[in-house]
């Protein structure tokens, strides 16, 4: 995810503080991860050094902390850009897990074993995010069915992978 | 596992249709209040698992234990009016009567069970309600949606507040959101009466709906590696 | 509509290719559709087989009535001379038990005379030609009673040219001593002019009535059999839609389907009807049976057959379909939302009324019988009753509400599809109604027969002709009837007329007479309330009732005055007065009727008081008694009166024939109802057990959950019950309907309603037998098999 981005559209709608900014961040996208200070702070010396913000204002007490920062035209603009470009799909092709199993299979341990393993952690996080979505809003939720999306995903993978052992470890085995 | 006070036991399963083994030394216990997911490939022997929890069908040997019965060794009568006291079922689809009312079809296990049509009648609304689904009272289930006639069975297994409730791939038919819905309600219905729910599904998202899962693979039961 | 000539575009060319699209599925559907084309094709074969059967019965009676006529003497104009080419012949009429016998006595005057069809040579006196059938009847172990009858040699066979069905027990007695002055009559040979006699108008109505009951549920057999398997059909046609077919070519290769079922069905009934007339021989209806020769289907109506069934089953898919809106994901039907009208149903029935009732009275002599108005008046009232079927079923299922689970399942079935329902049972309606109908005017007119007879069984049951005027003769014949077994006694009188002597008077017409009877106190005490009687009484019996004018007998038969005998011979001559004087004391005494509900009047003496010698021509009668407990005590009296004079008639009373044919004619339409719903029965199982395998699922779904074995029986007896329950009330209602209507055609007011019952208790039997039946189909399909998902 582009903080700087975010961060310059949350300006859209009007000039804020760096303290606001990062309120407003973890109230809509920082669930997992809160924002440090330090992070807005260079991303705005950032912003302004390519003229996409300009100060607004500046509170007396000095401090960086206490800087208003407007969006400029540039940077809506940028927004727009964002916002208009598709993100690359994520490939996925590199996978731990695969890596997992063919080891196991070329060093003869229970690789079926570890697919289980796996698929009951990755049920476990499922019933995790599915108990959260059962009692959050409807942001909790959007979120927790993506992840839980693409938790299916690897879990159908799983299943499927299970399913090809026997095909795989005479692939790789030879 | 923990088969002590457990509420519906099975041991050492087996049943076959002809030559191919459906369930071949299936194990399960599920406990009051708790939601088990049975998870498994198709054709690995989950509904049959299913089928022979609920004494509808007989395992060719093995035990099923319900609280002090033991389903396997009970008459085919018997079986019958336990599963209209104290079992609830969802199907996937086909399972409303097409002639009778959504609140007629809801009021229809209490009615096999010898509770007078008002009473009966007036407990389905009560459901229906709470299911969100009391403005379909007077409809036929060939005039509403999948997730709706999904609910009113929903509210149909939960009417005669069983303590067990088997549910067989619920959200099969339904679209995800539709899906979803169905599940949470299900699952706060059960939690609310204290119903352990029997949960056969082959999907990931409507598995972890349940407490824990079990995994029927080759006609045996397993239980999730790692789980408590 | 459309001209235009796409894929789906009609016109010929896409009838065939979609017909022969639905005979390739009704071909190639695997066994599914083997079996719904089987059981189509066996409907339809067995509505067929009955109805080339109906087809032949002008052919039977054509071919029966030309034997029949040819076997006739010719009647000649005047008397005729004896020649070598003439013969004198005399029908002798009999019966054994409750087989009738026609005989025929011949005498050939001459060498030349020839001999009846089917005779090859005429036979010598005290021989007999006789046919297969009975030359196999005198053998029967059992009836050597009628081997006494029949003492004569036997010389010879009838041939089927001579007989009118195979089973006719027919004989040809040679004679030496027959002539035209002992009961023959002088013909020149054989064959009678067909003479076409109206039918009797009441027959008549019968007769079309008749096979409009029983043709009609043959038709809504074969219309229902048409629709065998339906559903299982839609779904295919669904499948068809889904890769591309329209509306109007699914609804086409439905049509192509049944048509090839119908075809197949038109077969079978042809393979049926051709091996079940080799048969025919053996099976005797009404009297009437026939050769299997005899069994040709009417070129025009088997023609008809051949192409209506077809066409009609092609009709019938279409109209099923009306309602049904085949789409490519399913099946909808539309019926459910449509509520069934009233108003063009009504006027059907009372149409067919006011048809019925325009044609006027039957009972009447000059009454006419018109067969377009009658048929079409019973047709469409019985139609109407079909039609008005589908809704009352709607309207009496729509008021019921609640109740327990089991009436609950079904009453809901039939709000939502009444008419599959309705058009089970459309069937049993109209065979129930038509034969309720029938057998009220039958009985009725049996009614009415007995009431006229009056005839008292319990005082005699025969009555013999004693076929002489010589008072001894008579007098030997009686004794011979009193020593004949199981004769308890013998009411014998001789019959007379006396006038007063002396010319016409003024103001007269002609000269008063009065019958005379003669007889022993024992057989006057039958015919008069006489009172106490010795031999040498005689008595004046007056009549109070107003049946002969009695003036006349005040006039003649008064105490003292003489009475003359004489009869005035052939030429017209005043004959030799034959007087005897009245005795003064001649008491006056009242009637009686006798033992055949006749009342007499007149002069009634005993031989004591009359010397029989003055009587001129008496004739004689005699009525025996038999003891009922002696076995074929009547067959013993026949034997007696042949052996007397093979010419003698005798007449049974208490009209043992005809109950016994009223008791025929109402165990063949009870028969034939029964075997009609026989075949509903066989539809409406077919149907209920389509209709389990539809809901296999549910089912399984129900039983999970614990649902009673007794529910789902319940339910389903329910489903059946209740429809023909209420085609049971319709038909016996409209049966009464038309039954009326009927009757009062025929002049009749009497009615007997326990000809209900039977009726009602075949369609209670049936009700019961279908739910049986389907009970294994049912447990079957309540297995968890159903629960597993596809």
């Amino acid at each position: 995810m582009s903080i700087g981005h975010t961060l310059l559209g949350l300006l859209e709608s009007g000039p804020r503080h760096g303290y606001d900014l990062k309120r407003a961040f973890d109230e809509h996208f920082g669930q997992d991860r809160p924002l440090h200070y330090g992070q807005v702070y260079s991303t705005m010396s950032r912003l302004l050094k390519n003229g996409l913000v300009e100060v607004d204002g500046v509170e007396a007490g000095a401090g960086p902390e206490r800087k208003r920062y407007a969006i400029t035209d540039a940077g809506i603009t940028d927004v727009a850009q964002w916002l208009a470009r598709p993100e690359k799909p994520e490939p996925y092709l590199q996978s731990t897990l695969y890596t997992k199993v063919v080891l196991a299979l070329l060093t003869d341990r229970d690789a079926a074993e570890l697919l289980d393993t796996q698929r009951a952690e990755h049920l476990r996080l499922m019933r995790g995010l599915t108990e959260r979505k059962r009692t959050g809003d409807l942001a909790d939720q959007l979120i927790c069915d993506h992840a839980l999306f693409h938790l299916e995903a690897d879990l159908r993978w799983l299943e499927l992978t299970a399913a090809r052992l026997d095909k795989l470890a005479e692939a790789v085995g030879g | 596992m923990n088969p002590a006070g457990s509420l519906l036991e099975a041991r050492a399963l087996h049943k076959a249709y002809g030559p191919t083994p459906a369930l071949d030394g299936a194990d399960f216990a599920i406990h009051p209040g708790e939601v088990v997911a049975v998870m498994g490939p198709s054709g690995s022997g989950k509904s049959t698992l299913l089928h022979c929890l609920a004494g509808i069908i007989r395992p060719d040997s093995g035990t099923v234990r319900y609280g002090p019965h033991a389903l396997t060794d009970l008459s085919d009568a018997r079986c019958s009016a336990l599963r209209r006291s104290d079992f609830g079922f969802v199907f996937q689809f086909g399972q409303l009567v097409p002639e009778l009312t959504c609140l007629e079809n809801v009021a229809l296990p209490l009615r096999l069970n010898g509770t007078k049509r008002k009473e009966a009648e007036r407990r389905a609304r009560d459901w229906l309600t709470r299911l969100e689904v009391d403005d379909l009272a007077a409809k036929r289930p060939g005039d509403v949606s999948g997730g709706q006639g999904q609910r009113v069975a929903i509210a149909r297994a939960l009417v005669t507040t069983p303590r067990v409730i088997f549910a067989d791939e619920p959200t099969g038919a339904l679209d995800s959101l539709n899906g979803e819905r169905v599940m949470g309600l299900l699952t706060e219905a059960a939690r609310d009466t204290r119903a352990a729910v029997v949960l056969v599904t082959h999907e990931a998202r409507v598995a972890a709906y349940a407490d824990r899962e079990v995994v029927v693979r080759d006609g045996i039961a397993r239980e999730a590696v790692g789980a408590a | 509509m459309s001209t235009t000539t796409s894929t789906s575009g009609g016109g010929l060319r896409g009838w065939a290719r979609d017909l022969g699209m639905g005979v390739r599925f009704a071909v190639g559907g695997g066994r599914e559709g083997w079996i719904r084309t089987l059981l189509t094709a066996l409907g339809v074969g067995l509505g067929v087989t009955l109805l080339l059967a109906a087809s032949t019965i002008p052919a039977i009676q054509a071919h029966r009535t030309e034997r029949r006529l040819a076997a006739t003497p010719t009647e000649a104009d005047g008397p005729l001379a004896p020649s070598a080419s003439t013969l004198v012949v005399a029908d002798l009429r009999t019966q054994f038990r409750d087989r009738p016998l026609t005989g025929r006595m011949l005498r050939p005057d001459g060498p030349a005379a020839p001999a009846p069809p089917g005779v090859a040579a005429l036979p010598k006196p005290g021989e007999m030609v006789l046919s297969p059938a009975l030359r196999e009847f005198l053998a029967e172990p059992g009836n050597a009673l009628l081997r006494q009858r029949l003492p004569f040699r036997d010389a010879g066979t009838i041939g089927p040219a001579g007989l009118a069905g195979p089973a006719e027990l027919k004989y040809y007695l040679g004679s030496a001593t027959l002539s035209t002055d002992n009961g023959g009559v002088r013909v020149a040979g054989f064959g009678a002019e067909r003479k076409s006699e109206p039918l009797d108008p009441q027959l008549l109505m019968l007769v079309i009535v008749g096979c409009v009951v029983l043709l009609m549920p043959v038709a809504i057999f074969i219309a229902t059999a048409v629709r065998f398997g339906g559903e299982r059909r839609d779904r295919r046609l669904a499948a068809l839609r889904l890769i591309g077919a329209d509306a109007r070519m699914a609804r086409r290769t439905a049509a192509g389907e049944a048509l090839f079922g119908a075809v197949c069905g038109v077969l079978v009934g042809a393979a049926l009807f051709l091996v079940g007339r080799q048969f025919v021989g053996g099976i005797t209806i009404w009297d009437t049976n026939a050769f299997p020769s005899d069994l040709t289907p009417n070129p025009l109506l088997a023609a008809l057959i051949v192409l209506v069934v077809p066409l009609a089953a092609v009709v019938v898919t279409l109209l099923a379909l009306r309602r049904v809106a085949i789409e490519p994901l399913g099946v909808v039907r539309s019926g459910a939302g449509r509520r069934r009208r009233l108003w063009w149903r009504l006027p059907f029935p009372l149409g067919g009324l006011a048809l019925l009732l325009a044609n006027g009275g039957t009972s009447g002599a000059q009454s006419v019988v018109n067969p377009f108005l009658i048929a079409g008046g019973a047709t469409l009232f019985l139609l109407g009753v079909t039609l008005l079927l589908p809704w009352i079923v709607d309207a009496v299922v729509g008021l019921f509400r609640g109740g327990p689970v089991p009436w609950q399942l079904a009453v809901r079935r039939l709000q939502l599809s009444g008419g599959a329902a309705a058009r089970a049972v459309s069937g049993i309606t109209v065979a129930v109604a038509g034969a309720i109908a029938l057998q009220l005017l039958f009985s009725a007119i049996q009614g009415d027969f007995m009431k006229i007879t009056g005839q008292d069984s319990k005082r005699a049951q025969l009555e013999v002709s004693l076929p002489t005027h010589d008072v001894a003769t008579i007098r030997k014949m009686t004794r011979e009837y009193q020593r004949t077994p199981g004769v308890r006694g013998v009411i014998a009188a001789i019959d007379t007329t006396a006038s007063r002597p002396g010319p016409l008077r003024k103001g007269e017409p002609f000269i008063p007479s009065t019958s005379v009877t003669v007889g022993d106190c024992a057989s006057l005490s039958e015919l008069a309330h006489t009172g106490p009687c010795k031999d040498g009484d005689v008595f004046i019996v007056r009549d109070h009732t107003g049946q002969v004018d009695d003036s006349y007998i005040r006039q003649t038969a008064r105490p003292g005055a003489a009475v003359d005998f004489a009869w005035p011979d052939r030429t017209g001559q005043p004959p030799r007065p034959r007087l005897w004087t009245i005795p003064k004391d001649a008491r006056a005494i009242e009637s009686r009727p006798d033992p055949m509900g006749m009342p007499s009047f007149g002069l009634f003496a005993t031989p004591g008081a009359l010397d029989t010698a003055l009587l001129d021509e008496p004739q004689a009668r005699a009525m025996i008694k038999i003891d009922p407990r002696f076995p074929d005590a009547v067959e013993h009296a026949r034997n007696t009166a042949a052996r007397i004079d093979p010419l003698t008639s005798v007449h049974a009373l208490q009209n043992m024939e005809r109950d016994a044919q009223y008791a025929s004619v109402r165990t063949g339409l009870l028969v034939a109802s029964t075997a009609t719903l026989a075949l509903i029965a066989a539809s409406m199982l077919v149907t209920m057990v389509e209709q389990l395998r539809e809901r296999r699922r549910l089912l399984s779904v129900l039983v999970a959950f614990g649902t009673r074995r007794a529910t789902l029986a319940w339910s389903v007896l329910w489903q059946t019950a209740v429809p023909v329950a209420l085609g049971l009330v319709l038909s016996v209602a409209g049966g009464a309907g038309l039954g009326l209507a009927l009757l009062r055609m025929a002049g009749k007011s009497t009615v007997d309603w326990s000809v209900i019952w039977p009726l009602v208790a075949a369609g209670s039997g049936l009700v019961l037998v279908v739910t049986l039946l389907s009970l294994p189909p049912l447990w079957r399909m309540m297995r968890p098999d159903g629960l597993r998902t596809e």
